[in-house]
């Protein structure tokens, strides 16, 4: 067991400053611990919020040395023996207490969505895939939302005005995942990724992947194909052509 | 009590941490390394594209691909395989039916534009650091939304690459005939690392199968999104190595074409 210095953010939304914390930390530890022990010994009204331990609630996420992580997955080993690590709350949503953040934005944002819409010929108990069809949607389904990619998105990160317009990556890989599921009955999903959900704001720097705790391929396995289907519905010469030689309509527009 | 600035990162209701970013890591060593890589790449091509000579081997009929296909009145007749008909102007390139399109194909590409967007535009510069702009509305508008013509441009560049692989095929000669030597391995290597690159692209990759909803319906097109899934996973390794090949491949071109070396023959 060797002391280590923390500097935690505390505050509220009135303001705030780092606290400095010694800590002592075990081997095999992580971020969460040594909060837990924070709580414990030194500060128990610390404010933090978790759940699972086990990286699969989403719901310790934090700031830790400027980088977006799941407190609960971020090993002490990580960190020289001497350096100071800086915790903060995620930066891009309101701020509650201390490391706990309001994140109500992204559920907003995922209430925006419509839900799967089944084929209308079938009937619960009658659904039949594939297992090859399905694949591309799976990979969305390990999303824990934690919504480390959301906080991290510089285009709502640095420009508070665009949570309007911009629903963020774990809005896309929703769409992707119902834009490419075998039994989805909507034909709108790609419209109202570009039209509504601002699919436009992303320029793709693709740090939404970078610190995704599941290794979702964000960016490639979501965005760019969300991208790329609008751009085959609206800017791809040989669809137009084909559209052109057998008269057949552009996807509709989103259903009000 | 720390003090705020009016950054949105830092600004109430959001936690008010003066500094706009607290990453201690080495994040500017990324972004400095693709200006640096890009920026020397960009200089050696523009140089080799307007000088103009040493593009072309006739004993061996080695054609560098920075001037394929070479359709000016200025190109050598025997390394014109598709006809000479552009003007010949110190300011108009020599394969100038190519070279826009082939740059508007890497200037559009996924990979650069995250490229290029974190390190010379700084939007941002990299994770958890501030955007280097006050606005910011990504590809929603003029000009950056004519990023959505990537497609285009995969179209096209694909068709280039089939004259590069033509000229490759065309390069297996000596003066007796058949012949085959370093250049040709150069050539080819570069070739296939060019199909590598195109064929991986996120275009390519929809058109062969990802814009569909049923795979299973469609079973070679599902093969080849799995394969081009697979180069697509390493897109930013395949996006490097082709710069790099390129410019060697032409410096080699040009070495022997200059006399520089002798191409290392194994026949003919």
């Amino acid at each position: 067991m060797d002391t280590r210095t923390f500097r935690v953010w505390r505050g509220d939304a009135d303001g705030g400053d780092f606290a400095e914390f010694d800590v002592a930390v075990n081997e095999g530890e992580v971020i969460l611990d040594v909060v837990h022990r924070i709580q414990a010994e030194q500060a128990p009204d610390l404010a933090v919020r978790w759940n699972c331990k086990a990286g699969k609630c989403g719901s310790c996420s934090a700031e830790v040395n400027g980088m977006p992580r799941l407190m609960c997955m971020t090993r002490m080993n990580l960190f020289e023996e001497g350096e100071t690590v800086t915790i903060t709350p995620l930066r891009t949503f309101p701020v509650v207490r201390d490391l706990v953040t309001d994140v109500s934005f992204n559920y907003r944002k995922a209430r925006e969505m419509p839900a799967f819409a089944p084929p209308p010929d079938l009937k619960p108990g009658e659904y039949r895939m594939r297992q090859v069809d399905v694949e591309r949607s799976q990979e969305f389904r390990k999303c824990i939302e934690c919504f480390l990619c959301q906080n991290t998105c510089h285009v709502v990160r640095d420009h508070e005005e665009n949570k309007q317009p911009f629903a963020g990556p774990r809005v896309f890989i929703r769409a992707a995942e119902l834009d490419m599921h075998p039994l989805d009955a909507r034909d709108d999903r790609q419209a109202m990724a570009q039209d509504e959900q601002g699919l436009g704001y992303c320029n793709i720097t693709k740090c939404c992947t970078d610190v995704c705790p599941e290794n979702i391929h964000i960016t490639d396995n979501a965005i760019i194909p969300m991208k790329e289907r609008v751009a085959g519905d609206r800017y791809d010469p040989l669809v137009w052509l084909g559209r052109k030689i057998f008269r057949k309509e552009k996807a509709p527009k989103p259903a009000e | 009590m720390t003090t705020t600035d009016d950054t949105a990162v830092s600004s109430p209701p959001r936690a008010a941490i003066a500094a706009r970013n607290l990453r201690i890591d080495n994040w500017r060593r990324g972004p400095i390394l693709t200006v640096l890589g890009i920026t020397a790449w960009v200089a050696y091509a523009t140089f080799r594209v307007f000088y103009q000579g040493d593009y072309w081997v006739a004993d061996y009929h080695y054609l560098t691909p920075f001037y394929s296909p070479c359709v000016s009145e200025g190109c050598v007749p025997e390394s014109a395989h598709f006809g000479r008909f552009l003007p010949d102007h110190p300011l108009l390139p020599y394969a100038a039916l190519s070279l826009p399109f082939l740059l508007a194909f890497r200037l559009t590409c996924y990979y650069y534009r995250k490229a290029y967007y974190r390190s010379f535009w700084l939007s941002p510069p990299a994770c958890a650091v501030p955007d280097g702009h006050a606005k910011y509305t990504g590809e929603t508008r003029f000009p950056l939304i004519g990023q959505n013509l990537h497609r285009y441009f995969f179209y096209l560049a694909f068709a280039i690459s089939l004259v590069n692989t033509w000229d490759a095929v065309l390069a297996f000669h000596s003066p007796d005939g058949f012949g085959f030597g370093l250049g040709n391995v150069v050539l080819v290597a570069n070739v296939v690392l060019l199909w590598c690159y195109t064929l991986g692209c996120h275009s390519c990759r929809h058109v062969m199968g990802g814009r569909l909803k049923h795979f299973s319906k469609h079973p070679v097109r599902y093969r080849l999104w799995t394969i081009s899934s697979a180069l697509n996973g390493r897109h930013m390794m395949w996006a490097w190595i082709t710069l790099a090949s390129l410019a060697l491949t032409d410096a080699y071109v040009m070495a022997v074409a200059a006399g520089w070396i002798d191409d290392l023959r194994f026949i003919g």
